[in-house]
């Protein structure tokens, strides 16, 4: 069990490692446009990617650099990627961008499309069944995409279709800037039985809990060539994007605190009942979402405290991952013929 | 007069139609902190949806016809394919399926264009694919006191209306989605449009109808939104060189003024679309048809997108239209070379 606890704990600092780096590589302006980082979904995504075999499929979202690293893609051609670097080394020539990322090698594919990667895993997984493979497709997105239309189709699709997909609902509890719970209607796993799929919900912060179950779910799907929906409880400490509102309340309230006092006191309007209640609304979601940012729900964290009698090994696995990802970060600044500060 | 942001100015108009007219209602995706001004006065007159497009635009339809004036709110124009259905096969529907006797009052206001880095699934600008369609009129201001005057202007349709804002333009957008928080990345705003004179109190301006930026002699340029500033620019390079340009700023690509298209290119004889969206079966081409329909006689040429915008900023800025662009081409259609 030491030797699964490491390689889980390895996936998931190598992703946790390359994502800070792309985070100082955006500040630097060496990535452009809108950066979704996976920090806090790590051990979700290592308990499912480390029980895939050759051949099974991803379709993800905006924010799925870590499923790509723990896949096993190239690093320095994600990072190409990311900076938007137009020659062959880049995962996609330039062209796609974080958010857009594909390896038709090791069948990724994603979309910045809310809800989109479920369609996506659903007909990954028809190809899979019609050409006789025990081959799965897994979606991951977020608990506000299953608020999307074709979302709930591709449930219905895939239960009615008898398809081998593995549903990963990664729920941070945010859909933006909005309250998930504000916006979602009854269950998700329950909206999922609605359709006739199996579900479950794990603690998706603690990769051990994720791995043992997922030892069991995926051998059924290969099996039984019938969907299952994983609801996971997972952070995301760096916000929607890197430049969510909510993340620096501070800021945030900087920037439009006095727009916002201006309106809430000028006469005409809803009556101060209501204003009073709109702007507490406003104010205790900035305040809600730094609960998200306390160590104790850092994946990395929990597995460390669980397990401390590896301090060491995982000491060893933290200067390794370092190493590496400088290498890579060497050899990607080379090819992209810049300096980062 | 005074001076505002873009934003600001159509926040400004927002108000004041909302104080005069209770059934205006916004609705979308995270309103309550896109709009917290508004939030903190209007209260429970802004309704925050689920990212569901097909849901929240379909029902802002039928609240239409019921007696409300939504404004929906999309995070970007790109997501309206979501809920295409909505437009196509409804919102534009309606009213003549109903024998002309049921309108839908419906403001759809959605942030387009690149310029930002992100992608050719978030900086698509579509008003193309959408014009194509009858029964939706399509706003498209290029600085403060058109985006204002527009936006007062489409709350008192009777007819769905989308209201295009260019991010490059909007202070609030560059922040939150071109990450310009980062001092490390600049952006080609145009300085004309994100911040300019307003008047104290906004007046519907009449959708429809185009406004001459620049009166010239040997070539017309037409276009819309932030390409209207490229081609200002483009003006200043080319009278150096002794070609005057006239720039006609469309302001609304549906319905298309093509009288005053007609009367500038008659002027001039020659006519240069700039034109953010796709080059092909879009607006560059509905203009060409529409001038020879009139049997006028002139030379053509347009610049416009003709691939998937690229993620990488160094090939999204040759895809895009820029000043070199507009310059070359203008050039081309003056000496019948480059």
């Amino acid at each position: 069990m030491d030797a699964e606890v490491l390689h889980l704990y390895e996936l998931m600092v190598r992703s946790r490692f390359f994502e800070e780096l792309t985070k100082v590589l955006w500040e630097d302006g060496l990535i452009p446009g809108e950066l979704h980082l996976g920090i806090g979904t790590e051990a979700a995504i290592a308990g499912v990617v480390s029980n895939l075999i050759d051949g099974d499929a991803i379709a993800s979202d905006h924010r799925s650099t870590p499923e790509f690293i723990m896949r096993g893609v190239n690093p320095s051609s994600i990072l190409l990627e990311m900076m938007g670097h137009p020659g062959e080394e880049s995962l996609c020539a330039g062209l796609g961008g974080h958010m857009h990322l594909f390896s038709k090698e090791y069948l990724m594919a994603t979309s910045g499309i809310v809800g989109a990667s479920l369609p996506g895993a659903v007909g990954f997984a028809l190809a899979a069944k019609y050409k006789k493979t025990d081959n799965i497709a897994v979606s991951f997105s977020g608990e506000g995409s299953y608020n999307q239309g074709h979302a709930l189709e591709s449930l219905n699709l895939a239960s009615t279709l008898q398809l081998p997909v593995l549903f990963v609902c990664k729920d941070n509890g945010w859909s933006i800037t909005s309250k998930s719970s504000d916006f979602t209607g009854g269950n998700l796993v329950q909206r999922a039985n609605g359709f006739g799929i199996d579900g479950i919900s794990l603690n998706g912060l603690d990769v051990e809990e994720v791995y043992n179950a997922i030892q069991v779910i995926i051998p059924r799907i290969r099996k039984n060539k019938k969907p299952y929906f994983l609801h996971v409880l997972v952070t995301h400490r760096e916000g929607h994007f890197t430049t969510d509102p909510l993340l620096n309340p501070k800021d945030t309230l900087k920037k439009y605190g006095a727009s916002i006092t201006k309106s809430f006191l000028t006469p005409k309007g809803a009556n101060l009942g209501k204003r009073i209640k709109s702007v507490g609304t406003i104010l205790s979601s900035l305040m809600e979402f730094r609960k998200q940012v306390k160590s104790k729900n850092d994946p990395l964290y929990i597995t460390r405290r669980k397990h401390q009698e590896l301090a060491q090994e995982f000491d060893e696995v933290d200067q390794n991952i370092h190493r590496e990802i400088k290498k890579i970060l060497e050899r990607t600044l080379e090819i992209y013929g810049g300096k980062s500060k | 007069m005074k001076r505002m942001n873009f934003d600001e100015a159509i926040e400004n108009a927002i108000i004041q139609a909302m104080l005069e007219d209770d059934r205006i209602i916004i609705m979308g995706e995270d309103v309550h902190t896109n709009r917290s001004a508004l939030v903190a006065r209007f209260s429970d007159r802004i309704f925050p949806t689920p990212i569901s497009e097909a849901s929240f635009l379909g029902a802002g339809i039928t609240a239409a016809m019921a007696g409300l004036k939504p404004i929906v709110e999309l995070w970007m124009i790109d997501f309206i394919c979501v809920a295409f259905d909505a437009i196509v096969n409804h919102a534009t529907k309606v009213y003549d399926f109903s024998g002309k006797r049921w309108g839908v009052p419906l403001v759809i206001r959605a942030p387009c264009g690149g310029g930002l880095g992100d992608g050719g699934q978030h900086e698509q600008i579509l008003y193309g694919s959408i014009a194509s369609i009858p029964g939706i009129k399509i706003l498209l201001p290029s600085n403060p006191a058109d985006a204002g005057g527009l936006m007062l202007a489409a709350l008192q349709e009777k007819h769905p209306v989308i209201f295009l804002e260019h991010k490059l333009l909007s202070e609030q957008l560059l922040y939150y989605l071109g990450g310009s928080g980062r001092n490390t990345v600049k952006f080609d705003v145009p300085e004309n449009g994100i911040e300019g004179e307003v008047p104290d109190h906004w007046v519907p301006l009449e959708i429809g109808k185009l406004k001459v930026l620049k009166e010239g002699t040997d070539l017309t340029m037409v276009s819309a939104g932030v390409a209207v500033h490229r081609c200002m620019d483009a003006a200043i390079e080319l009278e150096k060189q002794n070609i005057s340009a006239e720039i006609l700023d469309l302001r609304t690509i549906v319905p298309l003024d093509i009288d005053n298209i007609a009367a500038s290119v008659q002027k001039t004889g020659k006519i240069l679309i700039v034109d953010e969206d796709y080059k092909q079966f879009g607006l560059s081409g509905e203009i060409a048809a529409s001038l020879l329909e009139r049997k006028l006689n002139f030379t053509y040429q347009r610049i416009g997108t003709e691939t998937t915008i690229p993620f990488s900023p160094q090939l999204e800025v040759k895809t895009l239209p820029s000043v070199e662009k507009i310059v070359s081409m203008s050039q081309f259609l003056f000496y019948g070379s480059h």
